[in-house]
């Protein structure tokens, strides 16, 4: 595993691109962004975002660079969505305010070579 | 529409029901979910559903995949529901018109490249949905075979699922040929006058193809009790239409299609081994419950070599299918009800050494031995068995006879033409065979001659024989009285039949 924490940059790297990409594709359509990459112990939710309706919804954004491995959408794994469940309670213990009502979303982004992108967005899986 | 439908049979025994194959693509994470009691081979569907679309060129759709199986109550298994799932999700995804596989039942596993493979029980299945009032069929093109006995229905075998999408997409097919029933050349191989000698064991293989007796041959190795038992399919009559769709469906469910041909109208022959389990001779399974030996020998013949060698228990299973011609086996599963109507062939050494025969002189065993030994054989089991006869080893002035025996050819022509006899005698009856006349008939219509039953009477008198093995007699008489065309069994056939039940001392 010589070049490790190259793939580990890349990686990085590819997933903000797919998060930003997610985020302006929200506030396009009048959703506001409450928090990005909100981190504790557990892990991160990658967006939180305030519908205008006020319903909270916790995305997971999912890039790949190719379809070598699948969809995008494919690479969100059970395990994931239950982590992510979780979190979004952390998050809600967090933040007193009472919303509206809360769901989860999941966002694919595909990019090809010419740096052009394909979006999937999932609103209330789970 | 991101709905599918489409029909499929999911069997219990041999009985079909149609089974909704219904496929919903949502919004979601892509996933597949399987509703409906399904087994493992039917839960692994999804892999293979998977990699045989996308390698014949279809999509996969990147969402949520339910497919539910219903009615959802009733245990599903196996893996012919590969086809039917496939073409519900392609419907689903509406990339395949739904006017043309809308009342059409698809069975078939697929294979990750797309093939169709065959599966088990595609007869009865297709039995089964015919009864529903479906009439066409998509199938393997492997069993097109059975499938195609299914006359009244239109069967459309499949190679695989590019060339079915093709025809559900444009109507183009290639045309197929239709199946005959057809007589196996095998049974040239076994014919009657192979057999030297043995006058006595040829009778009496000749009087129980006539009636359906039960038949017991006892005598030293290597006199020729295996080799009478494997030439009676041969000298049975062909099967009919009707049986030969009970048999191949019985086969097809047990999967022993590939060694018996699905149009074959010769009567089955199976020999299990007398090391064999109670659930191999009479059938079982935890979550399918498959048949045994003795209803894949339905409508033929049942062949137990070294009968007294068998298990506890083993040979007496087989009275209840002896007596009632079907077997009902019981699981948590479910009871299922499988036919077997079967001749019972029982070869037996007369001792554990096999010499005790003829003057005894070669045997070893003890006189203790030589008596346990048939004991084996308990006396419910002996009581239903109609012919008992001695194979002597042969003496060099049988071997060195060379003129051929009589051949199966034309004993089975004396065999049809002594059961078209009584078949005419049973017109307004419900049996077919005189192994079957009940007692009460025997009594009463069916009698043979005043002296032979004078005859009977005095040996029941004299307590030679029960009031069972009376009316046993009576039916073998009939059948000695069927091949020699005797309007009614007199004194002569009626004491054959009694040397033939009571000649072996046991």
């Amino acid at each position: 595993m010589a070049d490790t924490r190259k793939t580990d940059t890349r990686n990085i790297a590819l997933g903000k691109f797919g998060e930003d990409v997610i985020a302006n594709f929200l506030q396009q359509r009048d959703v506001q962004i409450l928090e990005r990459n909100w981190r504790i112990k557990e892990g991160e939710i990658d967006i939180v975002a305030l519908y205008p309706n006020g319903t909270i919804a916790f995305v997971e954004v999912k890039t790949r660079s190719s379809l070598a491995f699948g969809q995008p959408l494919e690479g969100i794994s059970p395990i994931k969505m239950a982590r992510l469940q979780r979190l979004s309670l952390a998050w809600r213990a967090c933040h007193s305010r009472r919303w509206r009502s809360f769901q989860i979303d999941c966002a694919g982004v595909l990019i090809d070579k010419n740096g052009s992108h394909i979006i999937e967005y999932r609103a209330n899986v789970s | 529409m991101s709905l599918g439908q489409s029909l499929s049979i999911a069997l219990v025994g041999l009985t079909g029901h149609v089974v909704n194959v219904e496929v919903d693509i949502a919004d979601g994470l892509p996933g597949y979910t399987l509703l409906g009691l399904p087994d493992t081979a039917l839960t692994e569907s999804r892999d293979r559903i998977r990699s045989a679309l996308v390698n014949s060129g279809e999509v996969w759709p990147n969402k949520k995949v339910i497919v539910s199986l219903s009615p959802a109550w009733m245990h599903k298994s196996g893996s012919g529901f590969d086809l039917p799932i496939a073409i519900s999700l392609l419907l689903a995804s509406g990339v395949i018109p739904s006017e043309r596989s809308s009342e059409i039942v698809y069975i078939g596993e697929l294979a990750l490249d797309g093939r169709i493979r065959s599966v088990r029980g595609v007869l009865p299945s297709l039995i089964a949905a015919y009864k529903n009032g479906i009439r066409s069929a998509v199938v393997p093109l492997a069993n097109f075979g059975e499938a195609a006995l299914m006359s009244e229905m239109v069967v459309v075998p499949m190679p695989d699922i590019a060339t079915l999408l093709h025809w559900l997409r444009t109507g183009e097919r290639a045309q197929v040929r239709k199946l005959e029933l057809e007589v196996d050349e095998e049974d040239d191989s076994l014919d009657f006058s192979d057999v030297a000698g043995q006058d006595g064991a040829r009778f009496a293989a000749e009087v129980s193809a006539v009636g359906g007796h039960h038949l017991l041959l006892i005598g030293p190795p290597g006199a020729g009790k295996t080799m009478i038992a494997q030439r009676l399919p041969g000298i049975l009559p062909p099967l009919s239409r009707e049986e030969s769709l009970e048999v191949t469906a019985l086969h097809s469910i047990a999967g022993g299609l590939s060694i018996r041909s699905p149009l074959s109208t010769c009567a089955p022959f199976i020999s299990p081994h007398h090391t064999a389990t109670r659930v191999a001779m009479v059938g079982g399974g935890s979550h399918q419950i498959r048949p045994g030996a003795c209803s894949l020998a339905h409508r033929g013949v049942l062949f137990i070599d070294e009968a007294p060698e068998c298990g506890v228990g083993v040979l007496d299973s087989l009275r209840q299918p002896l007596e009632s011609g079907s077997i009902t086996i019981a699981r948590s599963v479910g009871s299922v009800a499988y036919p077997a109507q079967f001749i019972l062939i029982l070869a037996a050494n007369p001792c554990p050494c096999g010499m005790f025969s003829g003057r005894g002189r070669n045997c070893t065993c003890s006189s203790h031995q030589v008596r346990r030994y048939l004991s084996k054989l308990s006396g419910p089991l002996m009581d239903r068995i109609d012919l008992r006869v001695e194979v002597e080893p042969l003496g060099r002035v049988q071997l060195m006879h060379n003129e051929l025996g009589t051949s199966s050819a034309q004993i089975r022509q004396r065999v049809m033409n002594a059961r078209s006899f009584a078949t005419r005698r049973f017109i307004n009856e419900s049996w077919t065979l005189n192994a079957q006349i009940p007692s009460r008939a025997l009594r009463t219509v069916y009698q043979p001659e005043a002296k032979a039953m004078n005859f009977l009477h005095s040996e029941l008198d004299k307590e030679h024989i029960s009031a069972r093995g009376l009316h046993k007699i009576m039916r073998t008489a009939w059948s000695i009285a069927d091949l020699s065309q005797h309007p009614k069994p007199t004194l002569e056939d009626t004491q054959r039949a009694f040397a033939l039940r009571e000649g072996v001392g046991i």
